[in-house]
Formats: C-alpha cells, structure tokens, sequence
C-alpha cells in the first residue's frame, strides 16, 4: 500500500518537473543547430569564422590559443600565422584591443565575453540569433534582431548573408485588435554566401562557440563510458563480497 | 615462512597493545564498528546515511582542491572557476564533482529524512539524534548558499541578493541585520569573501563536528529498523540483540554495494550532464555577475525551491519568511507531533500512510513550482499545496491517534 502511495507521489512530482523543461523557455522558436563537437573540420572554420569576426569586439578571455590548436588538431604555428591577431604569444587567451570603455561609449553596452557565451545561451539560441538579423532603419545599427530585440550588435557577418528584410503579417490579438507580426524574413541585399551555405557557416561558428564554452566536453564524453563501466565492475564485486558475508545472518 | 607471518602477527599485535595502552582504539573500534550490533533487516533506504558521510568527504577533499585555485575576489572569481574548467588538470572533473556533490548532498539527504519519516526514526528515544540530523540539516542549507554565491555568476548574485533581502523583511532589524550579513549595502566584494570563510571553513567544521554528535547518538540509541521494533528488548545470554548483527563487517560490505550504485549514477551526472538540464548548473550562472541587469527569473538552486514556493504564496514578505522558516522549523517538533503507538509505516493505520505520501508530492510540486516564474495560476497552486505541507505536521497529533494501528512483531522481519 505505502508503496503504491510513494510511486504514485515520486511519478507524479517527476512527471511536473520533465514537463517544466520546455515551459521555462521564453520568445519565439528557435532554429536547432545540430552542432557536432567530433567534427574538426567544422570547428576548425568556426574557429576562423570566430576570430575573422567576432575576436575584435567580443574577447574570449578564458580561452587560450594554444589550447585551441591543440584540441581542433592545428599546430601551433598555423593559428599564430593566420588567426593571432590582437597577440603573438600563443599561450595567451583571446583578449581584444578594444577599451572596455570605448565600447560602452560605442555600443551602449560592452560586447560580452564569449569564453562561456554557448553554455549561457545555448546553441540553438546562438544560431537562431546569426540567421535572423533584420533590416530596421529605426535602429542606430540599421538592423534588429528576432531572438534578441534591440539588440546593441550590428550584422557583423552581413558580408556572407547579405541583408534581410522583415515581411509583417496582420493578426488580432487576444483582445480582438489588429497588430502586425514578423511572418518571415525575406533576403532583401544578396551576400557572398547563399542560403544554405550561409547556415552551414553559422553552423560552423556556434560548434566552435559550444566547443569554447566547454573544452573538457570532448574528453568527459569520452572518459565517462569506462569510469561508468570500471563502476559497474565494481559494483558487481562488491555485491558478490556482500552475498558470501551475508550467507550466515539468518 | 610460518615463523615470519607469526613474527608479523605478534608485531601487529604488539603495535595495538602499545597504542590501546594510550588511546581507546579497539575500544572505539568495537563500539561503533566490530561490535555495534545493527538491526539485521535494513532495506535500501539504510545506504543514504553512508552515502552522506560519504558526499561530504568528496565535497571536503574536492573543495580542497577548488580553493588552490579559486579567487574570492569580485573581479576574478568567475574566470578563475573558468581557469579551473580550462587550465587546471583535471579541474573540470573536480569542479564537476563538487557542483554534482552539493545537489547529491541534498538528494541523499532528503531521501535519509523521507527513511527517518517512514519508520518513524524520530520517536522515542531517538528525539534528539533527530534534532542533531535537522541541525546538520540547516548546517548544509547555509553551507549551500554561501557556496553557490562563489561561482559569482548572476544566479549566485541575484539569489544572494534575494535571499539575504528576506531579512531585512523582518520588522525593526531587518534592514541592519541585511546589511550586516554583507558587509556591505548591496551584494559586493565583501560579501564574497565573508561568504567564502563561512563555505570553506566555518560551516564545514560545524557540519563535521555536528555528524561526529550525530553518529555518537545514533551508538547510544541504536539503529531503528524498517520494522520500527527495538532490538534491544531481545538479547542473547551475552548481551546482544537477538536481531543485530555486527555492522562490521556485514554493514561495511552492504554499504560498498550502495556505494557502487550511488557512484554510478554520480558519475553518470558528471560525465554526461553536468549542468543537469539547468537544474545543477543554471545556464544564467555562465554570465559574470552583473549588479546592473537584473536576470528577468531569478530562482534559488532546486533543493531550496520547495521552501521559496512557500516564502512566494504568501503575500506579505514579513509572513512569507515566517511561513518558510515555519517550514523548516516544524521538522524539530516531529518527536512530539506523532502521537502513534508504533514507529513504522509498516504497522500504521490508513491516514498517516495517506499523510506522508501526499506530504512528499507536495513538497516535490512545491519544488517545481518554485523554478517556475510566478504567474495567478502558479502562485495559487503554491498556496494550496503550502497548505497541505503545514497540514501534515499540524495535523499529525490528530491523525496518528485516532488512526487504528496493526500490532508490532516480536522480532524483525528477515528476509
């Protein structure tokens, strides 16, 4: 009976909290970027892409690159001869020149560090975010941002994506009135890259971001089948030991 | 070959003797191990007591090491947690562990107190080991907090923030016991380093010497049992329980076992999902604390939330803090709240069955509806369920009395 009683409590409490997951997210969909942290060739693009792009206003204080070449499988000299550029000593981390300062008297707000960006905001949000730029002449920058609103960030990759232009749909609100809502984003100025290329790039750019977030995820991932599996030997021993000591309580 | 293992044995022996002459080693070694006689018919529910001991042993030793290389200082706290993630070997596995340890700590410890619960583990004459277990409860509760604010992400920042606001509610004090607690007027440099004395040396040596009186009374009383009877009515003609048995070594090899499976699910955590879908490690604490953006949902760490809900349903701040320490309070007063004839679940009537299992699934909702931003709805679920949480302690003298109980057994039951 009173094990009725608790699996019906511990199912029902558990069954709340899983449905909780999704309910605590907030905005509008997110496209899924489907990164894969085995993929070297793509890491080694995003890491391209990230310090072509991104590693003049954004740092990545924590993230050394020494230990960038060594887990995406570069040597040394190849990121110091073509991705250094704000340092020449590879056992730094990515810092900018740009003052603190002069950022917040540029952006409103300093760019953020992306050491940890991923883990903060997730993939998908990332990913969601480089794809959906927008034209609004009301902003200082001349775009705005579907996931993140107001956004301080200009189109830093508009020269691969090109420029996007909001298409609005009319729709009545739950009080019966008319309001206008983003329905799509329509290509508006075309960019080096077409579509599909251009997602394959962000793609790239949010892997290396996930990766940079969590650099022991690769080796975890790897490590934790055998630690699991040294336990379960373990366990099975330890349970045999168990079994003969306790052959005599009766 | 003979003589050199003798030669051994009389070295051994020789070496105790010259010991035990100065210290009671084979004294404390038979009083709490070889021949502290256990109730033979522990279940499951008996390994969490063990795992506790040794959750706090990783926590220390992996804390130990966090320290070499955190800096409690404003500036530098969050990139040296990153420094130990990036740079430190094995840093990540070590901060992973005590991250996953302090969320294990409390589902151990919650599933130990949902054990003392069921077989009625606090009643006469185990009162005070009881008030020791909920003292070292508290203990871990402060132990917590003050650690989750070193991270110094915005989830430790705000929820300090928050948290330490709920005492400048209490009338006339309030506002100067606050500022007190942080040294400070707002969450600051201070704090952090008062919050990292507290976390790394004060609270331990409290909760190490707290689980040191815990065990000590346990030793004194004797263990319950699942069956709820005391072994000790029944003893051989040399003085031991007819239903005990040494815990060494029998409760040693069983609690390797439970040993075995708690680390595989640990491990299972740290290896694949450290963050634990947000619930370990909040995905908001991955951004430097910042006193300027207020995070839009500022939630505690999972194991406070049931008590948050409870702070949250009531609408005067004053009595929300009153009703959460309310909460936690009421724990002390279960030795003379229960009014049963019989300890364990096992031998009493329907309605305390029905008390406890609909206790527990409020504490678990009150739990969920805590990581939840509040909304109408929320909010007067928290209120219902904050009520029947009250309930179940308040009622208790009514419903364990008046309830028909079964008959105890003589002797446990085993198998």
């Amino acid at each position: 009976m009173n094990r009725i009683a608790l699996a019906i409590a511990l199912g029902g409490a558990l069954l709340c909290w899983t449905i909780a997951a999704p309910a605590m997210t907030e905005g509008p969909p997110l496209y899924q970027a489907r990164v894969d942290l085995k993929n070297k060739a793509s890491l080694q693009r995003g890491l391209r892409l990230f310090t072509n792009y991104c590693l003049s206003c954004h740092s990545a204080a924590y993230s050394r690159y020494s230990r960038v070449a060594r887990d995406l499988g570069l040597t040394e000299d190849e990121v110091a001869n073509n991705l250094m550029f704000a340092t020449d000593k590879i056992g730094n981390t990515m810092t900018v020149a740009m003052r603190r300062a002069d950022a917040e008297a540029w952006f409103g707000t300093p760019p953020p560090d992306l050491s940890v960006i991923a883990r903060a905001r997730g993939a998908d949000w990332l990913y969601t975010y480089l794809l959906t730029f927008y034209e609004d002449p009301s902003r200082p920058t001349g775009v705005n941002n579907l996931v993140f609103k107001d956004t301080a960030m200009p189109h830093v990759l508009w020269e691969l994506q090109g420029y996007q232009k909001p298409v609005y749909v009319t729709e009545k609100d739950a009080e019966g009135r008319e309001v206008q809502r983003i329905g799509k984003l329509e290509p508006s100025t075309p960019g080096l890259l077409d579509a599909t290329q251009y997602q394959n790039a962000v793609r790239d750019l949010v892997n290396f971001l996930v990766y940079m977030g969590e650099p022991a995820k690769m080796m975890r991932l790897e490590m934790g089948p055998w630690v699991i599996l040294f336990l379960v030997v373990f366990w099975l021993v330890a349970r045999q030991l168990k079994k003969e000591y306790w052959k005599d309580v009766r | 070959m003979n003589g050199v293992s003798a030669a051994c044995c009389r070295a051994w022996d020789g070496l105790i003797g010259w010991i035990d002459a100065r210290f009671p080693l084979l004294k404390l070694w038979n009083e709490h191990l070889a021949r502290y006689y256990a109730p033979k018919n522990f279940n499951f529910r008996y390994y969490f007591g063990s795992l506790a001991m040794l959750v706090l042993a990783l926590q220390i030793l992996t804390g130990i090491w966090l320290t070499m290389n955190y800096k409690p200082d404003a500036d530098l706290a969050f990139g040296s947690v990153e420094y130990i993630m990036r740079d430190v070997d094995w840093g990540w596995l070590i901060r992973y562990m005590h991250s996953t340890g302090a969320s294990a700590f409390f589902i151990v410890i919650y599933l130990h107190m949902f054990r003392g619960l069921m077989y009625g583990s606090y009643k006469k004459p185990r009162e005070l080991l009881w008030i020791i277990g909920m003292l070292i409860y508290l203990t871990l509760m402060g132990e917590a907090f003050f650690g989750y604010l070193l991270p110094w992400g915005q989830m430790s920042y705000w929820g300090a923030k928050v948290i330490v606001s709920l005492y400048g509610a209490i009338p006339v004090i309030g506002p100067d016991l606050a500022q007190w607690i942080r040294g400070d007027y707002g969450i600051s440099d201070v704090t952090l380093n008062r919050f990292f004395a507290f976390h790394v040396i004060a609270m331990p040596l409290i909760l190490c010497g707290l689980v040191v009186v815990h065990i000590m009374a346990l030793h004194e009383v004797g263990s319950n049992n699942p069956d709820g009877i005391e072994i000790k009515k029944k003893k051989d003609a040399n003085g031991v329980p007819l239903d005990g048995i040494p815990f060494h070594p029998y409760y040693t090899v069983k609690d390797i076992v439970g040993v075995a499976v708690f680390l595989i699910l640990f491990a299972g955590v740290i290896f694949f999902a450290p963050e634990m879908g947000g619930y370990f490690l909040e995905d908001n604490n991955f951004i430097p604390a910042d006193p300027f953006k207020t995070p839009p949902h500022i939630a505690p760490v999972w194991y406070f939330t049931p008590f948050y809900s409870i702070l949250r349903a009531v609408p005067n701040p004053f009595g929300g803090v009153v009703a959460m320490g309310c909460a936690v309070v009421l724990f002390f007063f279960l030795p003379w709240l229960d009014q049963s004839p019989v300890k364990s679940i096992r031998y009493r009537g329907l309605s305390s069955r029905i008390a406890l299992a609909v206790f527990t699934l409020s504490f678990l909702i009150l739990g969920y509806l805590g990581t939840q931003p509040p909304n109408p709805v929320t909010a007067n679920l928290a209120r219902i369920f904050s009520v029947i949480y009250f309930l179940y302690f308040l009622l208790m003298p009514v419903y364990t009395r008046v309830e028909k109980t079964l008959p105890e057994p003589e002797r446990v039951h085993y198998p």
